[in-house]
């Protein structure tokens, strides 16, 4: 398999790896990238779990998280009208209280994005930094396994739609079985045809689906080659697999980032998705972050939720801190 | 060699498992003398709110159940409790103080009370549901529907059978209770509890809170997740005030009773936590 050395956003994979781009020089680098110490990454992780943050360091944090959130919607079962109750949702989260910051994006299926742009109207971001992005997942969620020329009409259609954001699926069975040139050139054709007709770009979240790299080695191989193929997020799973987003992966992926930030003075996103389902959990990847990547790195652009309950267990948290009393699901919304 | 006896850890009992107080506390239990008797548990608001997580998780299952089958789980109960009715009576000689022949007599009433309760699940609706008349060819019937999940605060002299009297009632129409036990005598509540969670009762049905009343009470009363509240034993506890932060969220309310009679067996202990449900059917017309 060959790179394609003219596309553009493998421009950093050539400012790292040098002119001579290849799948060999591709693979020789991954895999002289240091192996994890998992027992000291877990136990790390662990460590930043147990961080106490209360008052209004964690009004803070639930604020925060709400502003992080992809409020996500992916079931065989969507339909324009569970969309647009989900946009509702992420424009006025908690009718109660109007003070309730909105999320950063809704996240669905390509076919749903011209119902979430209909449905978010003004409140849509369209290119501006204001407002909700939409997000699509592409590239045959969750599995991957389509042809490229699939996969880059499901992206350009989402994108045409009027997604400000692509969420990405590689291909695993390529990773695994060590074919990394392959990997590298599906994302690198993904984020050209993320390039919408102004010639911007809809942001790229590489998503690694970690719970199928078996690894913490394969989850940082993996985590590298994201970047140096072009994606702007890293994204940890599609929620359809288990384990999910797990604390010390997003640590790992988080390092990467960081190491990233040292090299290139580049900033790259993170992404943990699937099974954060409590405010409890949520602060611990804040602490994480704040801890790993620096509090800069706690904004829409930088980090992100994906989850659909988190939501409602934020705003019960919130509704107690106001209330002074324990909130109770009848008062939140039944997604 | 000769045994070294084993003092057993009186814990809490939520979601079916038996945990310590999330906020490690523990207070003495003593024999009216003033003997140490055992540390039970000292719950938190935190232990409170984790114990109506259960209850309501529990809800739909035990409230799904039939009410045949509820019975037949309550009457296991019985079973079991007279299994283990010499560690019961055991506990509340040294707990009350009182004679073996005192304790053999509240165990028995306790039982009694239980099958009692246990006989009404199947039974209890046909008394107090029925079948309105109405002008129309329909069938108007009025259900009662259990309301979801009960905050009780037991009776405070009493180690079983006033636990039993609070418990049992709330159960039998398919609410999940959360109860805090006698703060003097909370020992037979946790054996109460191990009779529970070896009786095919799904976790997080009933959940047994040991500690100060005073101090869970509000929280529960102000939850907005507890449906209904029983005050039955918060005779002593600023329970107007209770009531007032119970009215915040429209809970059931049923106020304190004290004396010799307190929790007496009737209907009204399991209708006070029902809602009444009432379905239009249309009548076939040949």
């Amino acid at each position: 398999m060959t790179i394609e050395r003219a596309v553009s956003p493998a421009q950093r994979a050539l400012a790292i790896l040098g002119d001579d781009l290849t799948e060999s020089t591709l693979k020789r680098y991954l895999d002289g990238i240091p192996g994890v110490d998992a027992v000291g990454l877990e136990q790390r992780a662990a460590a930043l779990g147990t961080r106490s943050i209360k008052t209004t360091s964690k009004a803070w944090a639930l604020d925060r998280i709400i502003e992080l959130i992809d409020l996500t919607t992916l079931e065989g079962a969507d339909t324009p009208g569970k969309v647009r109750s989900l946009v509702a949702k992420a424009v006025l989260p908690d009718p109660s209280d109007l003070s309730t910051p909105q999320v950063a994006a809704v996240c669905v299926y390509g076919d749903m994005v011209p119902y979430a742009v209909e449905a978010l109207g003004a409140a849509h971001s369209a290119g501006t930094d204001e407002g909700i992005n939409v997000a699509a997942v592409a590239t045959a969620f969750p599995s991957g396994r389509a042809s490229l020329a699939v996969k880059l009409a499901d992206t350009a259609d989402a994108v045409a739609a009027g997604a400000d954001e692509i969420d990405m699926v590689i291909d695993r069975g390529a990773f695994l079985s060590g074919r990394y040139g392959r990997v590298f050139d599906e994302i690198v054709a993904v984020k050209e045809a993320c390039r919408r007709d102004d010639g911007s770009f809809a942001h790229l979240k590489v998503i690694l689906e970690t719970g199928e790299l078996n690894t913490y080695d394969n989850v940082r191989r993996a985590s590298w080659l994201a970047i140096l193929a072009g994606g702007d997020f890293i994204k940890t799973s599609t929620g359809k697999v288990a384990p999910a987003a797990t604390l010390p992966v997003t640590l790992l992926m988080l390092e990467v980032v960081r190491d990233w930030h040292r090299l290139t003075g580049e900033q790259i996103g993170v992404k943990p998705a699937g099974g954060i389902r409590s405010s409890k959990d949520a602060i611990k990847y804040v602490v994480t972050v704040a801890e790993t990547v620096g509090e800069e790195w706690l904004q829409p652009h930088l980090f992100r939720f994906g989850a659909s309950s988190l939501l409602n267990d934020v705003l019960l948290q919130r509704q107690k801190m106001k209330t002074g009393h324990y909130s109770g699901a009848d008062y939140v919304t039944i997604d | 060699m000769s045994h070294v006896a084993v003092p057993k850890t009186y814990k809490l009992f939520v979601n079916g498992a038996f945990p310590r107080s999330e906020s490690g506390r523990v207070y003495e239990v003593t024999t009216p003398k003033g003997v140490f008797l055992a540390n039970a548990a000292k719950a938190s608001r935190k232990d409170a709110r984790d114990a109506i997580v259960a209850a309501r998780a529990a809800v739909g299952g035990w409230a799904g159940a039939t009410a045949y089958n509820r019975g037949q789980v309550l009457y296991r109960v019985a079973e079991v409790l007279e299994g283990r009715r010499a560690q019961f009576e055991d506990e509340i000689v040294r707990l009350e103080g009182v004679s073996a022949g005192a304790a053999r007599a509240q165990v028995d009433e306790a039982i009694d009370r239980w099958v009692w309760y246990a006989g009404w699940t199947d039974k209890f609706a046909q008394v107090s549901g029925n079948a309105n008349p109405v002008a129309g060819p329909y069938f108007n019937l009025s259900v009662p529907e259990p309301t979801g999940v009960v905050a009780v605060v037991a009776p405070q002299d009493s180690s079983l059978l006033g636990l039993v009297s609070a418990v049992a009632p709330a159960l039998v129409a398919g609410n999940t209770v959360v109860v805090v036990a006698s703060e003097a005598f909370p020992l037979s509540a946790i054996t109460l509890a191990e009779v529970l969670a070896t009786s095919d009762l799904p976790k997080g049905v009933v959940n047994v809170l040991t500690g100060s009343p005073a101090e869970i009470a509000p929280w529960l009363a102000s939850h907005a997740d507890v449906n209904a509240l029983d005050l039955v034993g918060a005779a002593e506890l600023e329970w107007i005030d209770l009531e007032i932060a119970a009215a915040e969220t429209l809970k059931r309310v049923y106020p304190p009773e004290s004396g010799p009679d307190a929790a007496a067996p009737s209907l009204a202990r399991i209708t006070a936590f029902t809602e009444t449900k009432t379905v239009w059917h249309t009548k076939s017309l040949l």
